[in-house]
């Protein structure tokens, strides 16, 4: 799964290791190679795969649209990298300035890019977890596995919580045609990221749409019939529901486990870095010869004051990936990594697509559409700024109020205009901080 | 979406290092997509947008597609398609 490397002629010490082959290390290797590093670079993969696309795995992969193995992501930029594919790092030495595999083996770095993500937060029973029938949805060959579930036609599909890979698998059974129950413990969907206010217009597209949902309910456990495969899901009331396929999709935990002993500041949530994407030390020290990137990646949010943020976004693994290569490239970093957050979610035939960070919003505003008409598009503020903007099947007006979430805009909007209505401003209606 | 290639549906042999001889990856970046649609009148066969702005797209499609996924990448209007094309020297 190697291939031999064309270092001749190129300093030895010169090595960019990548650990992580995912969208952010793709990208962020690129971006060394385009900021003139001419040193070797070897990527580091715990999985079998080519960095891959993860959006397709929770929609077209599920309904068969797309083929697991045709979401390999494209290269776009020469890499001439060494791929050391299906090899976990399980440990880090800075001192020896090398990367230890689980097969024990060390690869020396000169410079490294720290791009391991996350992986699906485990069911709490590992027992239970275990179960035929039992999945997580995060890499490639989870999707598969599902796929390959899911064209059976179970009676029922079972989906424990309400996020958006929850909502997303939802959909897609419904795409199919399948019976499905979504169980969340909270009062409606997506509420820790859009509000209670803005996921219960989610939750009514999903209950049009056939897909059973139970809120303010808890899975307790997950039962077999004796040989090992789930046959039904008891709740904490004592009801039952009986369920061949489950999915577990309670969010994700970050890969950082194999930097214990690296002296690095880390937890399930990340690992720590400065406003340039330096990891720090214990002491708070950065380590100029790492970066991190993506879904693992916790550093300071200039546009959030500051705040201390790791996130899970397809075009923050890409923007960051970026910045990361070519700090470690040595180009010049003009300003702190400063990317405005953004994501999208196709779920039911309706796109969201949203800009900024909701956390800590405490008012809403409708800025354009209705959402009775299934487009609008909805303002979020936090202490009178403009936080957070999200868009369904509305788009276009996006990019506006993107600037606004940029400049820190006040809120509610200031607007002239005499044919446009006062803005009401609602409650967004988020969990407690205890309960997010 | 119809997939234009049915003999791709399905779980694909693991590892997969590989694409089809000649072939091309393709990926959008859905952030900056804005449903203009022209990728679906240039490549049908490889663009369908579902509902008012999902973008259905065939991310691993033949040699043969070539000229189409070119046409569609050139006529993005917010330049969203990404595509890898050994075939063509990109990169």
């Amino acid at each position: 799964m190697s291939q031999d490397h064309p270092s001749h002629g190129r300093p030895a010490h010169d090595h960019l290791v990548v650990v992580g082959a995912s969208l952010a290390g793709l990208r962020g290797a690129e971006a060394a190679r385009k900021a003139g590093f001419t040193g070797r670079i070897t990527v580091v993969g715990a999985e079998p795969h080519r960095p891959y696309d993860r959006p397709p795995l929770s929609k077209q992969v599920l309904t068969g649209g797309v083929a697991p193995g045709a979401t390999t992501l494209p290269n776009l930029e020469p890499l001439d990298a060494e791929w050391r594919l299906g090899s976990a790092a399980a440990g880090l030495d800075r001192s020896g300035r090398a990367v230890i595999l689980e097969s024990g083996e060390r690869i020396a770095y000169d410079r490294l890019l720290i791009a391991t993500g996350a992986r699906a937060r485990p069911w709490p029973d590992a027992a239970e977890g275990r179960l035929g029938g039992v999945h997580t949805l995060r890499s490639r060959d989870d999707a598969a596995a599902l796929r390959a579930s899911l064209a059976t036609k179970p009676g029922r599909v079972l989906v424990i919580g309400g996020g958006f890979i929850g909502c997303e698998v939802a959909a897609a059974c419904r795409d199919l045609d399948l019976p499905v129950t979504l169980v969340e413990s909270g009062s409606t969907v997506l509420e820790r990221v859009l509000g209670s206010h803005l996921g219960s217009v989610v939750a009514a597209l999903h209950a049009a749409r056939g897909v059973d949902l139970r809120f303010g309910a808890k899975v307790e456990a997950l039962e077999d019939d004796g040989t090992g495969h789930v046959v039904r899901a008891r709740l904490a009331d004592g009801r039952t529901i009986a369920t061949t396929c489950v999915v577990v999709a309670l969010g994700a935990v970050r890969n950082t486990g194999w930097l214990h002993g690296s002296g690095l500041a880390f937890d399930d949530g990340g690992v720590e870095c400065d406003a340039d994407g330096h990891v720090l030390d214990t002491d708070g020290r950065p380590d100029r010869t790492i970066a991190a990137a993506g879904d693992v990646a916790r550093f300071p949010h200039p546009l959030y004051d500051g705040r201390r943020v790791a996130l899970e976004h397809w075009g923050h693994a890409v923007a960051q990936g970026a910045h990361a290569g070519r700090l470690l490239a040595g180009h010049s970093i003009a300003r702190a990594y400063a990317e405005v957050p953004a994501f999208w979610s196709s779920q039911g035939g309706i796109t969201l697509k949203m800009v900024g960070l909701t956390e800590g919003a405490d008012a809403l505003v409708i800025a354009q559409g209705d959402p009775k008409t299934g487009r609008f598009l909805a303002l979020y503020g936090r202490a009178g700024r403009c936080v957070a903007a999200v868009s369904f099947d509305s788009v276009r007006w996006l990019p506006a109020y993107a600037a606004m979430v940029a400049e820190g805009a006040p809120f509610p909007p200031i607007r002239g205009a005499v044919d446009q209505g006062r803005l009401t401003v609602l409650p967004p209606g988020f969990p407690k901080e205890d309960e997010r | 979406m119809p997939d234009p290639n049915p003999d791709r549906i399905g779980p694909s042999p693991s590892p997969d290092f590989s694409r089809a001889a000649g072939g091309l990856r393709v990926s959008v970046d859905l952030n900056r997509c804005q449903a203009y649609a022209q990728c679906c009148y240039a490549a049908p066969d490889h663009f369908v947008l579902h509902g008012a702005e999902a973008l259905h797209y065939d991310p691993a499609p033949t040699a043969a597609a070539r000229d189409a996924i070119e046409r569609a990448r050139v006529a993005c209007p917010v330049q969203a398609i990404l595509v890898e094309d050994a075939g063509n020297g990109r990169p």
